[in-house]
């Protein structure tokens, strides 16, 4: 895939794109949200569509019950809200009303993990992808621009069971191609390379892409892979990667415990133990400040990535 | 229904909650038989309901219990009212059964639409079941049960704000308002003060009634059902006795989580008389 700068947007306006489209697509689809409207994004579904919109207000347990209770008779409801208000603080509903009940309910999650910024700690939640991965049954998507944003908020719709769709608030570059097909649970090839695998989700793929260029100055070969799954996991094209590059690096915007890099080590200490670097956020909460100054400081930016591959590539 | 059938029913069921609770030595016989005349009346007299299970009720009133631990007459219910052989009663909480428990969609038991247990979640479920129903142009009603110590979870509230606020008004909610839970009385532990004047401070239309007195249960419900659609939702506050029809489960708290040793069966049973023939 030729990889380029098509333009620069929110994963989350991907995600009211994808909505609104659905909207007028399939009329089983109803979207809830506990007072966040803009934030997500749900405006234009909301006004297209005001028979299938319905505010919660700022009741997040109680509608997580809701949205399960409405797929009883064929609904399919998409929740959203923030990352953090998501999961952690209605897990036990999450857990039981929806995973456990397995019913069809999209949980679609804004402001995740430390780009979220300003607000600070309370809200850029970091646990969110391994809470939810632990779930039995429960799919985890984490999309990387807006277009592959908009492609899987549409192409859950039709996967029948629980799913969390994680995205984010900055504008960030779009570069996946808008015809390029999602699919769920098959990871995205971008580049391929012998050296190393650096297998990405969410906001870190444009962070790898960065270093990829970087390190391809280096005259490093860098296979580029982009996990926009984490469960299931495409166990097959990663297993297929190693096997040619022999080491790894995995970058996302998630506590290294329980994240997509977690995941990957899991797969590979079962199958072929190999040198992983972790590129994530390890055991701290955030803070407040700017998106780009938070990625530095916690260690996920394009650099970052750069030298979790020199230090893998001296393990290999 | 005719009465008689309905006294029986509730004797039988009550037969069975003691049986499988002692039969596993594990379960909440209390709430459940504080609650065989609610069920009694709700599954032979009131719901419009299809025993071929569908997960979605097309057309059919829905049922959620939210309170979960009283499984055992939830299970006896909808396997005398045809839901699944009655023989399967004697495989609850056992490993391999479809008789988790708590009530569960996971292994497929018919006459189960959420999983429940963990409380506090069922009026939000049965509010988004209610929404779906009306969306659809389906005119049948959603019933749900919770206990009264689980009104101490705060998600009711976020319901209760909501069901009033948008009008859901195919939703008929009860409270087994027994006063006891796991600590002792609902007034030592937290006491939920004038029940009826928060739900009607809640926007809800509220009724109350002896939830062990089979003619005013019936009444009750249908009083209940003439209320709907008229833009509020229903609450029934409905005051019984947990262990009701078996002497020493009643007037304490004590017999919410324990099951009756064999000889405490025997004098259960005793007390009620097999009516349609034991599992």
């Amino acid at each position: 895939m030729k990889i380029e700068i098509l333009g620069n947007s929110d994963t989350r306006s991907g995600f009211g794109a994808g909505l609104s489209q659905l909207g007028k697509d399939n009329p089983d689809v109803v979207a809830l949200c506990a007072d966040l409207t803009g934030s997500l994004k749900m405006n234009d579904f909301k006004d297209r569509f005001p028979d299938r919109f319905f505010q919660v207000g700022i009741a997040e347990a109680n509608m997580m019950g809701i949205a399960a209770g409405m797929t009883i008779g064929g609904k399919i409801p998409f929740t959203g809200t923030f990352a953090n208000f998501s999961t952690s603080r209605v897990y036990d509903q999450v857990r039981q009303s929806i995973a456990y009940s397995n019913k069809n309910v999209k949980i679609c999650a804004s402001h995740a993990g430390l780009t979220l910024g300003e607000d600070g700690a309370t809200h850029q939640v970091l646990e969110d992808i391994g809470m939810m991965k632990m779930l039995p049954g429960m799919t985890v998507i984490n999309p990387c621009d807006y277009n592959q944003t908009k492609a899987a908020t549409i192409a859950i719709a039709d996967h029948k069971g629980p799913v969390y769709l994680r995205f984010g608030r900055p504008k960030v570059p779009i570069f996946i191609p808008e015809d390029t097909p999602f699919e769920i649970g098959k990871a995205l090839m971008l580049q391929e390379g012998t050296d190393v695998s650096i297998f990405a989700t969410g906001h870190l793929v444009w962070e790898a892409v960065e270093a990829a260029q970087a390190l391809a100055n280096e005259g490093l070969s860098v296979e580029l892979i982009n996990i926009h799954t984490i469960k299931p996991l495409d166990n097959e094209s990663i297993l297929r990667s190693v096997a040619k590059t022999k080491c790894v690096v995995t970058a996302e915007e998630h506590q290294i415990a329980g994240g997509m890099g977690e995941s990957i080590a899991q797969l590979l200490a079962t199958n072929q133990p190999l040198p992983i670097e972790f590129v994530a956020v390890n055991d701290k909460f955030g803070e407040s400040g700017k998106p780009s100054d938070l990625m530095k400081k916690y260690g996920l930016h394009s650099s970052d990535i750069i030298k979790a591959v020199h230090k893998v590539l001296k393990r290999k | 229904m005719k009465e008689d059938y309905l006294i029986e029913f509730a004797t039988q069921i009550r037969r069975d909650i003691v049986r499988m609770v002692n039969a596993q030595n594990s379960g909440h016989p209390g709430g459940s038989l504080g609650c065989v005349e609610y069920f009694t009346v709700l599954f032979n007299s009131f719901l419009n309901h299809n025993t071929d299970f569908s997960m979605d009720g097309k057309g059919e009133d829905l049922f959620f219990l939210s309170n979960g631990h009283i499984s055992p007459v939830y299970y006896a219910t909808l396997a005398r009212t045809g839901y699944f052989p009655i023989e399967e009663l004697s495989t609850f909480r056992k490993i391999d059964s479809r008789l988790q428990g708590h009530p569960t969609t996971h292994e497929g038991l018919p006459g189960v639409r959420i999983a429940s247990g963990s409380l506090g979640q069922g009026l939000s479920v049965a509010i988004g079941a209610a929404t779906t129903k009306k969306l659809n142009n389906d005119p049948s009603l959603v019933f749900t049960l919770h206990g009264d110590g689980e009104l101490q979870e705060g998600q009711i509230w976020e319901a209760a704000l909501y069901a009033s606020a948008k009008k859901i008004d195919n939703l008929i909610s009860t409270i087994d308002y027994n006063g006891r839970q796991i600590d002792g009385d609902v007034d030592d532990v937290i006491s939920l003060g004038n029940l009826e004047e928060k739900w009607k401070a809640f926007g809800w239309v509220t009724l109350s009634c002896n939830g062990n007195n089979i003619k005013e249960v019936y009444k009750t419900l249908e009083k209940a059902k003439e209320l709907t659609g008229k833009d509020k939702p229903v609450m029934i506050i409905m005051t019984t006795e947990m262990g009701n029809g078996v002497d020493f489960m009643m007037g304490s708290h004590k017999w919410h989580g324990v099951a009756p040793n064999d000889e405490q069966l025997q004098d259960a049973l005793s007390q009620n008389k097999e009516t349609l023939g034991d599992y």
